[in-house]
């Protein structure tokens, strides 16, 4: 049987693949796909503690509802992420960081 | 058996997340990063959260995957020309990761509460959509409006962030 840290390892991992993903990649999308996996790998170990810390012999809901909130918030952030890479594509022509530098000190 | 299928589907999402990171054609990073929700969703399967497993695929898979396709079809990216590695970035991003992996792996490993198998539903058979809805409509009715209200200042902000010129 999987116990509580296998699923803690699995959503580590996927954790720190998505922060190289942001950390590594120069494409804005794929910094983007990145974000999910992060959120994502939060998910899984919110779901991870709701199952294994039963109350009256039940998964604890409160966490599936608070990963339930986590996938709209989601969906709502890459809608507008993605239309502001589309105004920012529209603008400059590129989805490559190094590119945009205006703001850079 | 419950062991199996957990190595099974966890190597399937992790394998892909590495395909979404390190790819260079941003459509295969789309789809890879679609089989690593769809392997999340068993993973929940797995912990018996039936209705967040539909909803990760329903979501992510559906919803948001075919938003990425869009943009990377409007954009019409193509696989990225190989510029200049920066070797500082790399060195930097690699520390920074892998001092997260070693010390989650020291602690999970250390830690004897993690060490528990799942303990077994009172009940196997309970309905979790109507669990979860009535978690969500007594318990949390004031942040499900909020959510709501999210949800429309967003669809009005990606119109207004959309239109033909930003004033």
């Amino acid at each position: 049987m999987p116990t509580l840290a296998h699923y803690l390892i699995v959503s580590g991992l996927l954790f720190s693949i998505g922060l190289a993903a942001v950390l590594l990649r120069r494409n804005i999308l794929i910094i983007f796909m990145g974000l999910e996996l992060m959120l994502n790998a939060a998910n899984l170990s919110l779901v991870s503690f709701s199952r294994f810390n039963l109350m009256d012999g039940l998964p604890n809901y409160n966490a599936q509802v608070f990963v339930f909130f986590i996938i709209t918030v989601a969906a709502a952030e890459v809608a507008v992420g993605l239309a502001i890479i589309v105004a920012l594509f529209r603008a400059k022509q590129t989805t490559h960081v190094e590119d945009l530098e205006t703001l850079k000190f | 058996m419950q062991l199996a299928l957990f190595w099974i589907f966890s190597l399937l999402t992790l394998i892909f997340a590495v395909g979404v990171a390190f790819l260079r054609n941003p459509v295969s990073s789309a789809m890879c990063l679609v089989m690593t929700f769809v392997g999340l969703a068993a993973l929940f399967v797995t912990l018996d959260a039936y209705f967040i497993g539909i909803v990760q695929i329903l979501v992510y898979a559906g919803a948001v995957m075919v938003l990425f396709l869009f943009i990377i079809m409007l954009l019409d990216l193509r696989a990225e020309k190989r510029r200049s590695v920066k070797i500082s970035a790399w060195v930097g991003g690699g520390l920074v990761i892998g001092g997260f992996v070693a010390a989650l792996a020291r602690v999970v490993a250390t830690l004897p509460a993690l060490q528990v198998t799942k303990p077994a539903l009172s009940n196997p058979a309970v309905n979790d959509v109507a669990a979860i809805g009535e978690t969500l409509f007594r318990n949390f009715n004031l942040p499900f409006q909020i959510i709501g209200v999210l949800l429309l200042v967003a669809t009005v902000g990606v119109v207004v962030l959309s239109r033909k010129e930003l004033k």
